[in-house]
């Protein structure tokens, strides 16, 4: 187990430097001039030039430069030291504000998607082929193909704007009733995907010798599937909704510019048409690693449900 | 509970079995049609005795067990006839709820594969002491107790030390003894074996096939061996019974059927055993394929492969000829064959 | 413990009955393919707006690019079916036309990731060792790469207003983050492939590395690719849409769906129609690839049912 542990940190630390590099590099390697790049199409005043080449070494040349910049950026990262967006404000002082309204919108969207992906999956799964089965078959296949950028529109004019169920913006500071719709929203695919793989999961050890042997054992049917059954199907879906609590935070971005809703996927969505570059690169950069975080801390969960991989 | 099945009734009708099998009949209703799997099988089974199940797979030899537990996937599989005695209690006309008491408590089933009969995401130990807990309502400490007594008594080393692995961390004969162990946890009067040592190495299934003998023995149980491997029934059987296309064929004390085979097909899978004596020589084996259990063929089904068929075989279903004692053979010529004119 | 000894020694007789005619897989497939309603339903589809893409004259005789402000939010009428837009623009005849970007970002960006994943996947599972472990890492990386955020890393270097740059870009994009799926599935075919007994006597009589592989490998492991490209192709018209709205995919003057439904978005107060129909489009569009390609899996994979 903690052999495990720390070679999945180490695979962490390796892809988190790849990714920043990536990003980094991306975002101002070859650029004629980096400030512009930057700025996108809008002016930049002569004060914030003098604050752009400090603050990212400008004056240094070459590919040494280069990573003289990128070593900069990583400290800086590592020390929660994001800069500054082009309108002057502390990017750590927006993400601090906007942080807490995605994880909230985000842990909505997985509730969701536990409570009725899971649930849904482990009856399709016991009764697969049946009239429920195909039922969320086809209807998790429609949401799977709607992007949200169709639903989420969509749910907000038709469940907030015509029949006014639930407030069709959220606006700053916003309540979890504001929450709610959105959150059903972004939980929408996850909730799919969940239902999708619990119910083969479930499905797939329905089928397995140990069932065989349980029931063989004289256990009732609740417990054959309640416990030995769900015990097993749930590590994959464990896994994933864990990934998925990563992916949500990230994810975020339409919805939250749909709904206006000020958490980090709005900043971000923001700063792309407003073309603000160091907000943009810092959001991103932090989502990077938010990401990468919930990975590992899947990895470590997977071996913590499954004893196979515990003693590899 | 189920009282009236443990205590003995009058047992007339079952003629004093322990367990019976009359005249099953099961079949497995699929997409592409309907495969008659099971086809009017009947065996029995006293106290203390083992009896071997033997058939190629599809004979039906496991859909049988299968079914006497009460196991039988459904859908697919449906029993269409026949009764399974206990005790003299039809099995298959009890609810649900009282056949799932018989099971693990009265028969109880060791199956082939027990890395995957066993669940991976539990402790052996608490696998074991599951049974315990629900069924005897024992506490956890104590089921563990007793879990680390079944584990010592299927002789796995260490036990107090293991009773908390998973199944991967066992070797194949350890896991088929974790297997037997759960399944004597609740002292059954008849345990199935469904083919316990065809995933093991030769070495290990010797072993297997001792500890078996020995526990069956000591702890007065009867059995049936499910097995497709001759070689392995001669030491432990009492009795064989073998199997083709969902039909008892043969039926016969083991050595009896050593010595003389009543059937062409038994005949054939004993001449397809390698014998030092006989070094040298080719061996023999059965020409053709078993039968598709979806077209089942006309009279006798063993017709198509058997060196000795006549038009007679293929018109007309052969009828369970009695050879004196136990002994069945259903051959139109079982006489013939066992005295070797054929 | 030899064959002969053992009674089992034909596991698969019971299928062997010479009156059976033996099944092949292609021919199951397309008897549960034809009765498989949805199969239809999104072939038709995926037809449908595959004509639109190529001809949208046939669908519709308006210009999308035809707009008057004096026309605003103008309610249906003989000359356009779902009314007019904020700008002015015909509704319906910008969704038809929004189906030929849509299409051949779609295209393009499938056909450039089948092309990458088949040579990853293919040097991976062919060569395997150091080149599989080497590739399979840098499969690990990019499949760790959130696709939104990466999108958005790289279009943001793009400034060109030029439609043709603006989708190169995006194709280029969308293929560079999404070959890993399709590389992998390559990867794990070609290894069954490799094991083959024509494979083997393929190169026994000498033919090269580069022969056997193309020749011999790659056409027997291109079905389950296809089925992947099919979803991918789906999700990369979903991608590129998002993209659009996002505003840093295609822009005006091309006509996508994407920058129709931010634009419908921001005006839904005052009319709905132009949210809902590109709206609809898009969702159909996607929706037909992805049930296309799950429908033509899950016939292939009757284990999955």
């Amino acid at each position: 187990m903690f052999r495990y542990i720390v070679r999945r940190l180490l695979q962490m630390v390796l892809a988190f430097f790849g990714t920043t590099l990536i990003v980094y590099a991306l975002m101002f390697a070859g650029q004629g001039d980096p400030i512009q790049a930057l700025a996108g199409e809008r002016p930049v005043s002569a004060a914030q030039r003098a604050y752009l080449t400090e603050k990212f070494h400008l004056d240094q040349h070459g590919v040494g430069g280069f990573f003289y910049r990128y070593a900069d950026y990583v400290t800086n990262l590592l020390r929660g030291d994001l800069g500054e967006s082009l309108t002057g404000r502390k990017i750590g002082d927006i993400l601090a504000q906007a942080w807490p309204v995605t994880a909230k919108l985000a842990l909505i969207g997985l509730l969701v998607a536990i409570i009725i992906g899971v649930t849904c999956g482990v009856v399709a799964g016991i009764r697969r082929g049946g009239v429920f089965d195909n039922a969320t078959l086809v209807l998790t296949l429609l949401v799977l193909g709607v992007p949200t950028i169709v639903l989420a529109p969509l749910a907000q004019y038709l469940l907030g704007v015509k029949l006014s169920l639930f407030p069709p913006t959220a606006g700053a500071d916003p309540s979890l009733y504001a929450l709610l719709l959105p959150g059903i929203v972004l939980g929408c695919l996850s909730l799919a995907t969940a239902l999708r793989l619990t119910r083969t999961s479930v499905a797939e050890n329905l089928r397995s010798d140990y069932v065989r042997t349980a029931k063989a054992k004289g256990l009732p049917t609740r417990r054959v599937v309640g416990v030995h059954v769900l015990r097993n199907s749930l590590i994959p879906v464990i896994t994933f909704l864990g990934v998925e609590l990563g992916n949500l935070m990230g994810g975020a971005i339409i919805t939250e510019g749909v709904f206006n809703i000020p958490g980090v996927g709005f900043n971000l969505f923001r700063a792309i048409r407003t073309e603000d570059g160091p907000l943009v690169v810092g959001l991103v950069s932090v989502l990077v690693v938010v990401y990468l975080v919930s990975n590992l801390v899947v990895d470590v969960l997977y071996a913590v449900l499954d004893p196979r991989i515990r003693y590899e | 509970m189920s009282e009236r099945i443990v205590r003995p009734r009058a047992d007339q009708e079952s003629g004093g079995h322990l367990l019976e099998v009359r005249d099953l009949f099961v079949e497995f209703r699929t997409r592409d049609g309907v495969a008659k799997v099971i086809n009017g099988v009947s065996y029995h089974l006293d106290a203390g005795e083992t009896l071997a199940v033997l058939g190629e797979s599809g004979s039906g030899k496991s859909v049988t067990a299968q079914a006497i537990m009460g196991i039988l996937d459904s859908p697919p599989g449906f029993i269409t006839g026949g009764s399974i005695r206990y005790r003299g209690t039809d099995l298959l006309t009890l609810p649900e709820e009282e056949r799932r008491k018989i099971r693990g408590k009265h028969i109880a089933m060791i199956f082939q594969d027990a890395l995957s009969a066993l669940n991976p995401v539990f402790p052996v130990g608490w696998q074991i002491g599951e049974m315990l807990r629900l069924r005897e309502g024992l506490s956890r400490a104590d089921a563990r107790r007793r879990a680390i007594e079944l584990m010592e008594l299927v002789k796995i080393p260490a036990a107090r030390q293991r009773v908390r692995d998973y199944p991967h961390q066992f070797s194949g004969g350890m896991r088929q003894r974790v297997m037997i162990a759960m399944a004597l946890a609740l002292n059954p009067a008849v345990l199935i074996a469904d083919e316990p040592t065809t995933a093991l190495d030769v070495t290990v299934q010797a072993q297997i096939m001792d500890l078996l003998g020995e526990l069956r023995r000591e702890l007065d149980m009867a059995m049936i061996l499910i097995t497709h491997d001759l070689g392995v029934v001669a030491d432990v059987a009492d009795r064989i019974a073998v199997m083709y296309a969902g039909r008892i064929v043969e039926h016969a004390d083991v050595h009896a059927l050593y010595e003389a085979p009543a059937h062409p097909y038994t005949r054939g899978l004993l001449e397809s055993i390698p014998r030092l004596d006989h070094k040298g020589q080719q061996l023999r084996t059965i020409r053709g394929l078993p039968p598709n259990l979806m077209r089942i063929p006309s009279g006798c089904p063993f017709h198509p492969r058997c060196p000795y068929a006549r038009q007679e075989c293929v018109d007309v279903v052969p009828a369970v000829h009695r050879l004196g004692g136990d002994r069945t053979s259903a051959c139109h010529f079982a006489e013939e064959v066992l005295d070797g004119r054929i | 413990m030899t064959e002969a000894h053992t009674v089992g020694a034909a596991e698969a007789g019971r299928t062997a009955d010479p009156t059976t005619r033996p099944r092949s897989l292609a021919g199951d497939a397309w008897r549960d393919l034809r009765r498989n309603p949805i199969f239809w339903v999104s072939l038709i589809l995926v037809l449908v707006v595959t004509a639109m893409a190529i001809v949208p004259g046939l669908f519709t005789p308006n210009d999308p690019l035809d707009c008057t402000l004096s026309r605003q939010h103008a309610g249906p009428s003989g000359a356009a079916v779902f009314g007019y837009d904020f700008q002015g623009c015909d509704v319906y005849a910008r969704a038809v036309y929004g189906a030929r970007a849509s299409l051949l970002v779609g295209v393009l960006s499938a056909a450039l990731t089948g092309v990458i994943a088949v040579v990853v996947g293919m040097l991976a599972g062919y060569f395997g060792r150091w080149v599989d472990a080497a590739l399979s890492r840098v499969v690990d990386i990019v499949l760790g790469i959130p696709l939104l955020l990466a999108a958005i890393v790289l279009l943001k270097r793009i400034d060109s207003d030029n439609p043709t740059v603006r989708i190169g870009a995006v194709v280029f994009v969308l293929a560079i983050l999404g070959w890993t799926t399709a590389a992998r599935v390559i990867r794990s075919s070609v290894i069954s492939a490799k094991q083959q007994d024509y494979v083997a006597a393929a190169r026994m009589l000498g033919a090269g590395n580069g022969r056997t592989m193309w020749r011999h490998i790659l056409p027997n492991s291109l079905a389950p690719v296809i089925v992947v490209l099919t979803i991918a192709l789906g999700s990369f018209i979903a991608a590129e849409a998002t993209l659009s709205f996002l505003g840093i995919g295609l822009r005006a003057p091309t006509v996508s769906w994407g920058i129709d439904i931010d634009s419908g978005r921001t005006h839904m107060r005052e009319s709905a129609v132009p949210l809902v129909v590109p709206s609809t489009f898009l969702a159909l569009t996607v929706l037909a690839f992805i049930m296309l390609g799950d429908a033509i899996r899950d016939a292939f994979d009757p284990k999955l049912r």
